[in-house]
């Protein structure tokens, strides 16, 4: 019999994914846990494996559709079996119009690691009746308790192997999953998947052997969107040097007032001194879309955090309009929550320009790639103590080097420089963020 | 501690309620002269005399009825039906007086007697002799249904039975008598409504009671064989019915199956894994299994009657397949 296979829900919050590509095409074989498409969420992309064997029947959805979670998108069953589902993506939920690109819509499709160069897509709400249903919601077979575990976890059901009865996931599947520092664990950012970064051993093997690494989902979907990202955005770039001597001072004497917890750090003052230049350069703060530039009313400022498998950027929204001492509150409580797996959709959801700061591992400069579909993104290197020269002589100060990565086809050097340049007033005069 | 037999235990707490309080009698066929159709009240008519073992007409419905009468003017009458299948003469006086007379006179009377009664298969007796339908009784609210599975627990039970002043539907099992236990000497009293974990185990649970106890028991024995430990859960009593140490284990092993001498279908294990599944949804793990009587009228012929029946290997595959 034939049988209907729904977009999966791989997140609790996760109402809809895009359809990013068939691997299996009408008329192809396909056996159980074959990859059957790959679906791309607002986390990140997932491949969706054939829950049957058999011959693919029906592709009811398109590339690049956004279909409701538990909506059909395929049929597999035997040769011949006469099958046709109608899709519940209607053509007019599909079609763009520009009223529809509302800001909000469009910053709703925009998460730390949206989609690079797909359109920001208006929801498809409304539509989730679903046509077929399906035994298993969501096309994941797991016992209660596995489901219950993998939620807790943010452990993708899908991608595991259940060796229960009929392939049922079960708790020690998820347990598994959990130990294995490769198992297929979500492609979320928020995933745990095993520290990259762990402190490096100083014994030497003497013939190391090549160790082939499986990527994780998380590091596939950033591979992913980047390659596009580099690929169809024209970067360009311009870097600034800023005197911080002023500003690490007012932090030092902020710092000494507040407690350990509280304290504020350098990156929490460029994220303010960024948000309020944006709001001076609407054009960096924006999308482009065709051939119209959206300049997005809120400045939600993008950080980009270290996750164990990878990275995710957690958004400061309206950053221009927060105080300091609430942006570093809420930078570290977003941050704690990414590295331990808990992020809320909110964190990482809305960004409209990046920043990504290396300045605590002694960098003297790094460019960024932008971070689709915003228009720029922001890389901060470390404030040194350097010789300085200035008024004809050599003097001792802070400096810090930024760089700016911007979308020629929003932008272009002058206003990015310009952008840089009325950065530093607020780095290197910090009393004007207070004001 | 003593190891004495169920029939010694029920016997002992008959005499040492009667002993303690005048106000507790006996009445039902056979109970006094002869000595119980189960020998239970051997030696009793003697000791006691005829006013408090009273032999009665073979009417289940006036046995239940007199019973009901006694204890609305102040007695405490045990009431022995010979068996359960016998109590469906008295139907109407068990769950529509002796359940509800409590509420209906809006709380001007209560019922303190205990209705005795023996269920159970296995003894070749006939598909009208041979029955389980406790989860009948346990459906009305305002009867409290007590089904005990060791010797300590029957005497446990029907002495606190005795002494509750709501009526009770205490089930005994016609192949337990000669289960042996140790039961503590003295006044040894159980809670009605706790279910005990009988045995601790940490693969999965099996639920029980009575006659599924004992069947349990040597079932988890060979389960252990091969590694798999059982944690037993005994109910004990069915109504009320205490899950709470059934879904406290339930959330320690994931997995249960539930073992009962009645039918499946509406019986005693569809409330229990019903109620899992209500009360402890994100616990399980695989699905539960519930092993039963099959659904037949239980056969005279010696080997049909064991067929239809719940046997130890059935509960071991039972445990097998939620483990799968």
């Amino acid at each position: 019999m034939a049988e209907t296979i729904n977009m999966p829900k791989l997140g609790f919050d996760m109402a809809e994914g895009t359809l990013i590509r068939w691997v299996k095409q009408v008329g192809e074989t396909i056996h159980k846990g074959d990859v059957l498409a790959e679906i791309e969420t607002d986390k990140a992309t997932v491949e969706v494996e054939s829950p049957a064997s058999g011959v693919v029947l029906q592709l009811i959805v398109s590339q690049g559709d956004v279909v409701p979670v538990n909506a059909p998108i395929a049929v597999v069953g035997q040769a011949g079996e006469e099958v046709s589902v109608q899709s519940s993506v209607s053509s007019d939920q599909l079609s763009v119009t520009s009223d529809q690109l509302s800001v909000s819509s469009v910053q709703k499709a925009d998460a730390a690691l949206p989609p690079a160069g797909t359109a920001p897509t208006p929801p498809a709400r409304g539509s989730g009746a679903q046509a077929v249903s399906s035994p298993e919601a969501g096309g994941v077979k797991a016992s209660p308790l596995a489901k219950k575990i993998a939620r807790d976890n943010n452990v993708n059901l899908a991608a595991l192997q259940g060796t229960g009865p009929g392939g049922r996931v079960v708790k020690k599947d998820v347990e598994a999953a959990l130990v294995s520092v490769q198992s297929s664990v979500i492609s979320d950012q928020s995933a745990v998947i095993g520290s990259q970064f762990a402190q490096p051993s100083y014994q030497v093997a003497v013939a190391a052997e090549d160790k082939v690494v499986p990527t994780t989902k998380l590091r596939q979907a950033i591979g992913r969107r980047l390659v596009e990202s580099k690929q169809t955005v024209p970067h360009f770039y311009v870097t600034h040097e800023y005197k911080m001597d002023m500003l690490l001072e007012m932090r030092k004497q902020f710092n000494a007032y507040l407690p350990e917890d509280e304290k504020i750090s350098v990156n929490d003052f460029i994220v303010k001194a960024a948000a309020l230049t944006l709001r001076q350069f609407p054009n960096l703060n924006a999308t482009i879309k065709g051939n119209e530039v959206i300049q997005f009313g809120h400045v939600n400022v993008g950080v980009a955090v270290t996750v164990p498998g990878g990275l995710m950027t957690v958004v400061v929204k309206d950053a221009d309009q927060k105080m300091l001492r609430q942006i570093s509150a809420e930078v570290k409580a977003m941050a704690a929550r990414a590295r331990e797996g808990k992020v809320k959709p909110d964190d990482v959801d809305g960004s409209t320009f990046s920043t990504s700061n290396l300045g605590m591992y002694d960098v003297e400069d790094f460019i960024a790639i932008i971070n689709p579909p915003e228009a720029a993104i922001l890389a901060i290197s470390s404030a040194r103590e350097v010789p300085v020269a200035e008024d004809g002589q050599v003097k001792i100060g802070w400096r810090m080097k930024a760089t700016i990565s911007v979308d020629h086809r929003v932008s272009d050097g002058a206003e990015a420089a310009q952008f840089m340049q009325k950065l530093a007033e607020f780095l290197e005069n910090p009393v004007m963020m207070l004001v | 501690m003593a190891k004495i037999t169920m029939r010694e235990a029920i016997s002992q707490a008959l005499m040492e309620e009667m002993d303690r309080d005048p106000n507790v009698f006996i009445m039902g066929e056979e109970v006094g002269v002869w000595g119980g159709s189960y020998a239970v009240t051997k030696g009793f008519y003697d000791k006691y005399g005829p006013d408090r073992v009273k032999d009665t007409p073979i009417a289940e419905n006036a046995i239940v009825g007199g019973a009901i009468g006694a204890a609305m003017v102040g007695l405490r009458p045990v009431a022995e039906i010979m068996t359960i299948n016998f109590a469906f003469v008295a139907m109407d006086y068990i769950v529509n007086q002796a359940a509800k007379l409590h509420y209906m006179f809006g709380g001007q009377f209560t019922l303190p007697m205990v209705i005795r009664t023996v269920g159970g298969g296995g003894r070749q007796l006939g598909a009208t002799h041979s029955q389980t339908p406790d989860a009948v009784f346990a459906h009305f609210p305002g009867l409290k249904v007590v089904s005990p599975g060791t010797p300590a627990d029957a005497k446990g039970l029907l002495k606190s039975a005795i002494r509750s002043n709501d009526p009770i539907f205490f089930i005994e099992h016609a192949t337990m008598y000669q289960v042996r236990g140790e039961v503590p000497e003295g006044d040894h009293l159980v809670p009605i409504g706790k279910s005990k974990v009988q045995r601790e185990g940490r693969d999965l649970t099996i639920v029980t009671y009575c006659k599924g106890l004992e069947l349990s028991m040597k079932a988890a024995d060979e389960l252990a064989k091969e590694g798999i430990e059982a944690e037993i859960v005994d109910l004990r009593t069915l109504r009320p019915l205490d899950m709470e140490p059934v879904l406290e284990s339930f959330k320690k092993t994931n997995r249960a199956v539930v073992v009962e001498e009645g039918w499946k279908s509406y019986g005693v294990g569809s409330e229990v894994v019903s109620r899992i599944y209500e009360e402890a949804f994100d616990y399980v793990d695989a699905p539960i299994v519930r092993v039963a009587q099959k659904e037949v009228p239980l056969p005279y012929n010696r080997t049909l009657e064991q067929a239809a029946l719940p046997q130890v290997p059935d509960i071991v595959a039972a445990a097998k397949e939620v483990l799968k």
